[in-house]
């Protein structure tokens, strides 16, 4: 096999994205020629301020926030989401409850098993065989003690939307604080955090356009949190550091632009499920992980039996097609990913879970190139397979 | 993204001697489909010598790729020196592979073992390379796998074994156990370094030496491994180099005392002390 494609076919926008051109242009002059630091007093350096005030309600706009103010910029949504819960926790030192899912990232979990070994109760809400979560658990689980909710709102893995305004009208309530990682929706689907009724909403830039290296929490107004960074005034001191000019120009060109090409998604769908569908009938030992309603429109995440993820991957990279695994071995863990076995995918199917995450600069040719390669693919590695009868073309029975 | 080797690039996109041989004489299975990686190894045995090999692999790209350069390493092979191939030559056969990944190159080796065993017509249950105690639940893991393969790579940290064994690499309830293997791994590395040095002397054993080894390696290296089973052991009488003892303990009434005798007692003695000891029960 060999490539043919001229350009790499990029399927993991879920893992980052291509930086749109219009941000690369917002960015440039902020690099050599409008290098001054905010916080300067000549006016050299002062009016770069106009330009993060103007980013900053660009974001404001896209979460559907109220103020400006209540947009603060970060490093990546991995800061965001060790802000908003360890800045609660630090506000509230005798709450030591934190809730949240067995589905979240790593900058959720971690960050959470870090408190359960400080002394922290952690309650993570199981989801059922397709991922959606068990919001009897979640709601019997709030007590007093409850310091903060914190649950994604897209999955990056499979693309499930959590019913985050169902919760937050919850624990609205009951007065208990919600954090949402909102890192895989913003850019994907519609976000109003005043709808969700969330206290806090993390976004990263790198995944809907903007570089990395940029990210931002809204913390709605009057919501009790301390900073986790300490030092100058910048961000009203909620997160002091020398404003990063460019990535925040960036993020906010990226937000104008998710908003106006929201749209796009409809034709983005079209092409995710057109890749799934066919997937899904021209494979007969293939299984789609997660519901297929309640996604967001870009991902889709197929379990190839008998065959396993990595290696996949490799021969559609020699082939120029970018998509990722849950298996165990592309982690570099020698488990399938949490997401995965957090449903119940079977080893069988989770060991050969392959994520396609498109993008609005998706095309249609890229799907159809995809979707011919595939099975040749699929066909080369079943025949490595000892799981595979190739001479009758059926599974072999497997000792487990 | 894993930095593979060229070889081992050039081994997964094309890789060779994939397949089923039907009149096969030696087949060894290792892996498990619930496990992520699995391969089965075909050989067409004559006359002593490997004249066929082929596989089948589950599994991922460095999977593939030590599955392909163990058949071509193998074919046209007598079986005794296919039999020396160790993980560590798969791996250099394939231009090194990432560490997390060395698992692979072991379980070449592993499928090569029981393919052999096959052959020869030894008993080739579920884990026939695999006896002794399953240490990771998880991967089936035993700790013959785990000292074997700490021995033939010098291994040093439990991570080290995950990365070659997998063992402890998922739920890591294991991994108490693994650095107790490794610290007597260790250990027993220590002493034969020892005794390595005190034959390079090249001095004949005085009686009196003789002795004291004999009685340093029953204390230091074989009780300790007697005792995980709730066995012990009593040196009676060194007597030239004849040596004199009795098994305690559940070792005392188990049918497998005299292959402990052999295997164990003898084995390490000679290892340690002289190649020409001889250990009588009393």
């Amino acid at each position: 096999m060999k490539n043919t494609a001229k350009k790499i076919v990029y399927l993991d926008n879920n893992a980052t994205t291509m930086v749109a051109p219009e941000v690369v242009e917002a960015m440039l002059p902020f690099f050599t020629e409008r290098y001054g630091n905010p916080s300067s007093m000549h006016d050299f350096g002062g009016k770069v301020e106009k330009d993060i005030e103007w980013a900053r309600h660009e974001v404001a706009m896209l979460l559907g926030a109220e103020h400006d103010y209540e947009i603060v910029f970060t490093s990546c949504g991995t800061e965001g989401n060790n802000f908003a819960i360890a800045g609660v926790l630090s506000y509230f030192p005798d709450k030591r409850h934190i809730i949240t899912t067995r589905v979240e990232h790593p900058s959720v979990l971690n960050l959470c098993k870090k408190f359960e070994r400080e002394g922290y109760r952690v309650t993570y809400v199981p989801v059922d065989r397709l991922g959606r979560l068990d919001l009897d658990v979640l709601f019997d689980s709030v007590t007093e003690e409850t310091a903060i909710v914190s649950v994604m709102h897209a999955n990056n893995e499979t693309g499930i939307i959590h019913p985050v305004e169902h919760i937050g009208r919850y624990l609205r309530e009951r007065g208990v604080l919600f954090h949402v990682d909102g890192v895989q929706a913003a850019g994907k689907i519609p976000i109003d955090v005043k709808k969700i009724q969330c206290d806090l909403y993390t976004i990263s830039g790198h995944k809907f356009h903007a570089p990395k290296g940029v990210g931002a929490l809204y913390i709605r107004r009057g919501t009790r949190i301390r900073p986790i960074l300490y030092g100058g005034h910048q961000e009203r001191g909620r997160r002091p550091g020398t404003e990063n000019v460019a990535g925040i120009v960036g993020i906010g060109k990226a937000a104008e632009l998710a908003r106006k090409y929201l749209p796009e998604e409809e034709r983005v769908k079209k092409l995710r499920d057109k890749l799934e569908n066919e997937i899904l009938m021209r494979f007969p030992n293939v299984s789609l992980n997660g519901a297929k309603d309640e996604r967001v429109p870009n991902t889709t995440n197929v379990g190839f039996e008998y065959i396993e993820g990595e290696a996949i991957l490799l021969y559609l990279s020699e082939m120029g097609i970018a998509a990722s695994s849950g298996s165990a071995c592309s982690s570099g863990s020698l488990e399938p990913s949490h997401v995965l076995r957090a449903m119940g995918v079977p080893f069988t199917s989770a060991h050969g879970s392959i994520r396609f995450s498109l993008s609005r600069y998706t095309t249609e040719e890229e799907i159809d190139y995809t979707l011919k390669v595939l099975p040749e693919v699929v066909e080369r590695l079943l025949e490595i397979s000892p799981y595979w009868d190739n001479a009758n073309k059926r599974p072999r029975e497997i000792k487990v | 993204m894993w930095d593979y080797s060229d070889k081992v690039k050039e081994l997964y996109t094309n890789p060779k001697n994939v397949g089923v041989i039907e009149d096969a004489n030696a087949i060894g299975e290792v892996g498990s489909i619930v496990c992520g990686d699995a391969l089965t190894l075909y050989l067409k045995i004559e006359n002593g010598i490997i004249k066929d090999a082929k596989f089948q692999t589950f599994g991922c790209g460095s999977a593939i790729a030590s599955s392909s350069a163990l058949t071509e390493m193998i074919i046209g092979k007598t079986v005794e020196e296919a039999e020396k191939i160790t993980n560590r030559d798969i791996v250099e056969y394939l231009g090194g592979l990432p560490e997390q990944k060395m698992h692979c190159s072991v379980m070449g080796r592993e499928a090569l073992a029981k393919a052999i065993a096959n052959w020869r017509g030894e008993k080739v249950t579920e884990d026939a390379t695999h006896e002794g105690e399953i240490v990771c639940q998880c991967f089936g893991v035993t700790d013959v796998l785990i000292r074997k393969v700490v021995r033939e790579n010098n291994l040093k940290t439990v991570e080290d074994i995950t990365n070659y064994t997998k063992a402890g690499g998922a739920c890591g309830s294991c991994i108490h156990k693994l650095e107790d293997i490794l610290q007597e791994e260790l250990k027993l590395q220590q002493s034969f370094t020892e005794s390595q040095r005190d034959a390079e002397k090249k001095k004949p054993l005085t009686n009196i030496r003789r002795m004291q080894l004999v009685n340093e390696t029953i204390v230091d290296v074989i009780r300790p491994i007697l005792q995980k089973d709730g066995g012990d052991i009593e040196l009676i009488d060194v007597d030239g180099k004849k040596v004199y003892v009795a098994l305690r303990g559940t070792c005392s009434h188990c049918v497998a005392s005299t292959v402990t005798l052999k295997n164990l007692v003898e084995a390490k003695l000679r290892e340690f002390v002289e190649d020409d000891i001889e250990v009588i029960e009393r």
